[in-house]
């Protein structure tokens, strides 16, 4: 008997039509390095390889540029400025302002001011250093407090209200007020941003992107050419990791090896050294929340207000949707029955943040989690308690938005995995061991995440697909969807192969390739398989629709004497093969290609009015974590982690738990070790992974489960399957609650100390100290972690 | 150069002294599953096995290709992923890997293959199990973004196990199979390999731009008549200026094979240790001998980089935050100096670092080794070293402290530190104010502490704050000073500590 990876049963409806789960479709190329990224392909000996020269100003004029050392350089072909751009300069993905190369002003360190095209890697990384660049420095705002003071926005403020906050926190028996700073986190996809172009004989080009996005990159790719969009190609097999790191970062590397493939006629390839990435592209947003809630004696939160500033970057890039996110999550899994939430697009002269799994959501989680954690203390419960008094349940089931919580699954799986943690009597002998143990100190927390699910941008919730049979019954499939690591392809062909009734292994998914789906949205919002999985269905089951036809005259039987099951088809009394009965359904004309299309229904957001349904349903789950801290220093580890997570019904179970580790795991690290740092110049310090920590195999604990929550979707979305990328990495918020509630047992929880994000052991030891000087009455300042 | 990559001898007498081997591996040879992912020895996606013939034994330990020179692995045998899957079958490490599902996007895979494969050679071939901490020990300088590591630690702990799966899995993924897979052979035991690296051995290695002396004699020649040329040893920091700044190296003289260089003993009244010892080496040595030096040790970089990084390249870079300095001064080390033309001459490391990133070796001078008395290795010491990471993390702080005690008073102290100032420095104030005082004499360690406050500034950087690191430095003392006085410190910073002692962990809960 095949090992199940965690203590998960296999039932039936969870396969989608198989005994055992397909492994990654890519697993075997992964471990025998044959699985080809675009830096693997074969280089052509003509190709030209890309560096760019670099903004050292965060906010400037330039002056004058001098490339003539560049340009000199052995290796060196080509050297462009902005004005060799021959289309558009702008690659913005959305709205304005990311230019491919900065004119004569530069908004962040990093900007591409210009490009060289060398023979080598190498080359073009030494020429670039010789340029010559003087700048006129302009003031720069290089923190979101800034940008609010200074009204500088990317885009108009959002604000989402219900009730009456205003007077309801004036009524309130208690209040809360203070502001917490949650620091942004590096994509670190192992494979760095990459694209190779090559010109093609009609002045067009065909671009291998490592991009979530290809019909943007193709559409800007068309942009900067000024060429017609169906001139450009763009091709994406895999990437090395997104996380959305590669939604619209990933299409400025298309355009300009496109640009420099054009005008020198040969293929040329951008790939950005580590640091240049870590440096150049997009980072998770950090956000400066202020909060003030009122709640009740019991704890019962009966107002709050927010005001959550994204530090957006120089441009609007996605920040709209990730500041909408983040409104969207500032109540977590708890209902607000007054509230105003206020989003803030804070401008700062420091590059374009962006897309990074969750969406701005784990910043509004972040937020509402430690409203919790400060109420608790206030007075004087167990953290659960509170959760699951402000849980959404009966007659409080209605967002700030408006929406609905249709389904009754968030109370049901918190208090499921309450039990199944033993969560009490842990509860009980943290207790006991924080009490005896003057050095170490145990902290425990369990964290919900309801995560809406549906792009909001109503016009992305598109999917499209392509399906072929062959003649010998094989199956090929496109999807607009990318596979990054998450296993879209494997879910796809599972689907196409349950919806026709056939062995998995008859399903090849190919290439995501712009000239098989047009006008795919970015594979992003956790929504991958809900949308493409739905698009090879539909084309599936036109197909199948028309086999069944063909099968009905062809041998005289009813509709429901024609099956596909376990790979054989039934008609009527007779079976034949799959392969023979499409060879027969070829034979007599019968069309063995269709595209499928899925458009997600019931959604709207009335931005006016602040209200509607921005999501189709809701994925839920939470985690229970335990931390021990050594008071010396601050450092800890985590001990012992219980995830329950609701993707409905699995169509991949052993993918979704991967997805569900690997996103807690991403998560503990953006609220643990990793820690970005700017300087007081606008300068990322850390720009390598010798000093941005992304955590290791030894900073996860050995107790480590997750268990998936046994309930269907209740919206028809593929099989009843619900979506799992982002969600589950909100549920790393549990590490960090939990080194807040080690921080406060310091103070006996009279206190839940201010806790800097990430939880660094020196953040913990101020907490710490904090709780400390709490205790022994002085009156310390609370040691809150400047943010910048 | 000559050297086996894979199963094929490979000549190549063109490479720049500083062509690293992954980009020999993908550019000249289209070995491309070794990934780049940093090209700074900080990811692992770059990682191969290197098998060298030691006293006759044909040994396998992991590297980080983006940082190492290929012409250092002359005489080697350089296994990529692509030969572990050689004969047609998945090498236990990757059918563990498959059937664990302990890849996602794949990037890191390789890396991962290749360290988990070299755990398996090493344990297997030494009959030993494989447990946990062997395993994130052995992955320790691999990252992965996607999986969260716990599949890819089940794998490294499944791979003795009965494969689960036919070979054939892609082919036909339904079909359950309990096949072993009967994997080849052991590459230490591949007596072709080993042959054929013997035959290597005994020729001479005759690259015009990196020299790889095998004793002094030699490198006093290569020195000779290479004056312009630069030194190496593990290049775990010097090849960052290649693959980082985008410097290029003429003539390399790598020093990490010089014999005399390499030794590691305990004699009468000292430990010496070789300039060319890699901290693996010492890692390995001290395991039983010297526990707390041992578990420092673990605690620097990754197995990768302790593989290849020596303890002469440590102390010379003279890195304000490297790990060493901090112990040898702990211990009053001597150091050996030699010169190029053979003479040599010792300094106490206490007077070796001048300022910041400046030491007292002149342009024509090497560390040889170092001398640790036994006497004051047998005093009580501890080393703590507080990072973001417990893991393949630079130092925020690192304490070395040594206490010599006579009849209950202390007589000797030493208080040293990283990642405090401009240099390794010792904290001689708050020394001065614990010694000749009682052991347990509480007054005399708040006097050490504030006299510590009084006379250490340190920087606030992006791995920590200036308040930060002082309040360590304090705290690290008292932890030490409870520790000498038998209080039971459990820290974390030093020793890995079992997640099963720490955790509330209930009998009660239902989970495995």
């Amino acid at each position: 008997m095949r090992k199940l990876p965690q203590d998960f049963t296999l039932g039936a409806k969870n396969a989608a039509n198989n005994r055992l789960l397909p492994v990654h479709e890519s697993a075997i190329k992964h471990v025998t390095g044959q699985a080809v990224y675009i830096d693997d392909m074969p280089e052509w000996p003509n190709e030209l390889h890309v560096a760019t020269g670099l903004s050292t100003e965060a906010h400037a004029d330039i002056v004058s540029i001098n490339l003539d050392k560049v340009r000199a350089y052995p290796g060196v072909v080509d050297v462009i400025v902005q004005a060799d751009i021959p289309g558009e300069i702008d690659v913005s993905p959305v709205l304005s302002g990311d230019l491919l190369l900065a004119g004569d002003f530069v908004h962040f360190i990093g900007q591409s001011i210009f490009a060289v095209a060398a023979t080598s890697l190498r080359a073009a990384k030494q020429a670039v250093a010789l340029a010559q660049i003087e700048y006129k420095p302009r003031e720069a705002t290089l923190h979101p407090r800034q940008s609010l003071e200074r009204q500088e926005f990317v885009l108009p403020t959002h604000t989402i209200s219900c009730g009456d906050a205003k007077g309801a926190l004036e009524s309130a028996p208690n209040k809360l007020k203070s502001d917490m700073y949650i620091k942004g986190q590096e994509h670190f996809y192992l494979e760095g941003q990459i694209s190779v172009a090559t010109p093609n004989e009609d002045g067009g080009v065909q671009v291998f992107a490592s991009s979530q996005h290809p019909a943007e990159v193709q559409k800007l790719v068309a942009r900067v050419l000024g060429l017609p969009v169906a001139q450009v190609l763009v091709e994406v097999r895999r990437m090395g990791g997104g996380f959305g790191g590669k939604e619209s970062q990933a299409a400025v590397l298309g355009c300009m090896a496109a640009v420099l493939a054009v005008r020198n006629r040969c293929p040329v390839k951008y790939r950005m050294p580590r640091q240049d990435d870590m440096v150049q592209t997009g980072k998770r947003h950090d956000f400066w929340n202020s909060y003030q809630v009122g709640f009740s004696d019991a704890g019962e939160i009966l107002a709050a207000e927010y005001d959550m500033v994204g530090k957006c970057g120089c441009t609007a890039d996605l920040s709209d949707g990730v500041v909408d996110r983040a409104m969207f999550h500032a109540d977590n899994a708890y209902f607000l029955p007054n509230a105003r939430i206020s989003g803030y697009r804070g401008k700062t002269h420091t590059v374009s943040n962006t897309a990074f799994r969750g969406f701005g959501g784990p910043k509004g989680v972040l937020l509402a989690e430690n409203v919790i954690e400060e109420i608790a203390c206030a007075v004087g419960k167990d953290s659960l308690d509170i959760r699951k008094l402000n849980c959404y349940q009966t007659d409080k089931d209605t967002t700030p938005y408006g929406q609905k919580i249709d389904e009754d699954v968030l109370l049901t799986l918190i208090e499921e995995l309450e039990t199944s943690s033993d969560y009490r009597a842990r509860r009980e002998a943290i207790n006991a061991f924080n009490k005896q143990n003057p050095f170490l100190k145990k902290g425990l927390a369990l964290t919900p995440v309801k995560f809406g699910i549906s792009f909001t941008s109503k016009h992305l919730n598109q999917g499209g697909a392509l399906l072929h049979i062959y003649t010998d019954g094989s199956v090929h499939v496109s999807h607009g969807g990318t596979e990054m690591g998450q296993g879209l392809y494997t879910k796809v062909a599972q689907i196409v192969a349950k919806a026709f009734g056939i062995d998995y292994q008859r399903v090849n998914v190919g290439s995501t390739r712009t000239d098989k789906v047009p006008n795919a949205s970015p594979t992003a919002a956790s929504a991958g398989t809900d949308l493409n999985g739905m698009a090879a269905l539909d084309a599936a089951m036109t197909i199948k629709g028309r086999l069944q036809e063909f099968a009905m005259e062809h041998f005289a039987i009813a509709a429901d004497a024609f099956a596909i099951e376990d790979d054989q088809v039934i008609l009527g009394s007779e079976i034949m093969s799959f392969p023979e009965f499409i060879k027969l359904a070829y034979m007599n004309r019968v069309s063995l290609s269709s595209t499928g299309f899925y458009k997600t229904p019931k959604i709207g957001y009335d931005r006016k009015a602040a209200k509607g349904r921005p999501f189709l349903y809701f994925a839920n789950g939470a985690a229970v974590a335990e931390v021990i801290v050594d008071t010396f220093t601050g450092e800890y580890k985590v001990t012992q982690v219980d995830i329950l997570h609701d993707v409905g019904d699995s169509i991949n179970a052993d993918i979704d738990i991967g997805q569900i580790e690997g996103a807690f795991v991403q998560g503990m690290g953006w609220l643990t070790s990793e820690e970005l740092s700017w300087d007081d110049k606008g300068r990322i310090t850390t720009n390598s992974p010798a000093n941005y920590k992304i955590p290791t195999s030894a900073d996860i604990p050995e107790k480590f489960t997750v268990k998936l929550f046994d309930r269907s979707n209740s919206e028809e979305s593929v099989y009843r399957s619900k979506a799992v990328g982002e969600p589950p990495l909100m549920l790393g918020i549990s590490v960090w609650c939990a080194l807040k509630d080690a921080c406060a047992s310091v103070a006996d929880h009279k206190i839940s100390p201010p806790l800097a994000v990430p939880a660094t052991p020196e953040a913990v030891f101020y907490a710490m100290q904090a709780a400390q000087n709490h205790k022994a009455g002085v009156n310390g300042e609370v040691a809150k972690e400047a943010s910048l | 150069m000559k050297l086996i990559l894979n199963d094929e001898l490979i000549e190549e007498n063109t490479l720049p002294s500083d062509f690293t081997a992954l980009r020999y591996l993908r550019e000249k040879r289209g070995l491309t599953g070794t990934k780049e992912g940093c090209a700074s020895g900080d990811c692992g996606a770059c990682t191969l096995l290197v098998g060298a013939l030691e006293d006759g034994e044909l040994t396998y330990s992991t590297l980080n290709s983006c940082i190492t020179p290929m012409q250092s692995l002359t005489g080697k045998h350089v296994v990529s992923v692509e030969y572990l899957s050689k004969t047609g079958e998945l090498h236990p490490a990757q059918q563990a890997m498959v059937e664990s599902h302990g890849s996602q996007c794949g990037f890191c895979t390789p890396g991962f293959v290749l360290s988990l494969a070299g755990l398996y050679e090493n344990k297997q071939s030494s009959e030993q199990p494989i447990d946990r901490e062997a395993v994130c020990d052995a992955i320790s300088g691999n990252l992965c973004r996607c999986t969260g590591y716990r599949p890819i630690i089940d794998a490294g702990l499944s791979m003795f196990k009965e494969s689960m799966f036919k070979e054939s899995m892609v082919k036909e993924p339904m079909i359950e199979g309990s096949n072993e897979t009967p994997y080849v052979e052991l590459m230490s035991k591949n007596d072709s390999i080993k042959t054929q690296l013997e035959g290597l051995q005994t020729e001479p290695h005759d690259s015009s731009n990196y020299l790889q002396p095998t004793d002094l004699e030699q490198l006093a020649h290569a020195l000779k008549s290479n004056p312009a040329a630069t030194l190496i040893a593990g290049g775990t920091d010097l090849m960052l200026e290649n693959t980082q700044r985008y410097r290029d190296f003429d003539a390399l003289i790598d020093v990490s094979c010089v014999a005399e260089l390499k030794h590691l003993h305990i004699g009468e009244t000292s430990l010496t240790i070789g300039a060319s010892v890699t901290y693996s080496e010492l890692e390995d040595f001290s395991k039983t001998l010297y526990p707390q030096m041992n578990a420092l040790l673990s605690r620097i970089a990754s197995r990768q980089i302790r593989n290849r990084g020596t303890i002469g390249g440590n102390v010379a870079n003279a890195s304000p935050i490297a790990d060493l300095p901090p112990l040898l001064l702990a211990f009053d080390a001597d150091i050996q100096l030699l010169k190029n033309d053979g003479s040599t001459r010792v300094v106490n490391i206490a007077d070796f670092y001048q300022g910041y990133k400046q030491t007292q070796l002149a342009k024509d001078e090497m560390i040889a080794s170092f001398d640790v008395s036994l006497d004051k290795l047998a005093q009580f010491h501890r080393f703590y070293k507080v990072s973001k990471r417990m893991e393949d993390d630079i130092s925020s702080v690192m304490l070395a402290v040594r206490f010599e005690e006579k009849n209950g008073t202390l007589t000797d102290v030493r208080l040293a530190f990283g990642g405090m100032a401009a240099t390794p420095i010792r904290g001689l104030k708050a020394e001065a104010a614990l010694t000749g005082k009682l052991i347990n004499d509480e007054q005399a360690l708040n006097q050490s502490i504030e006299a510590l406050r009084s006379e250490l500034t340190p920087m606030s950087d992006m791995r920590a704050s200036s308040n930060y690191r002082l309040d360590m430095a304090c705290n690290l003392i008292r932890k030490a000073w409870l520790e000498l006085n038998g209080t039971d410190v459990v820290t974390f910073s030093g020793h890995a500590v079992s997640d099963s002692i720490l955790s509330t962990g209930s009998e009660a809960s239902n989970h495995a």
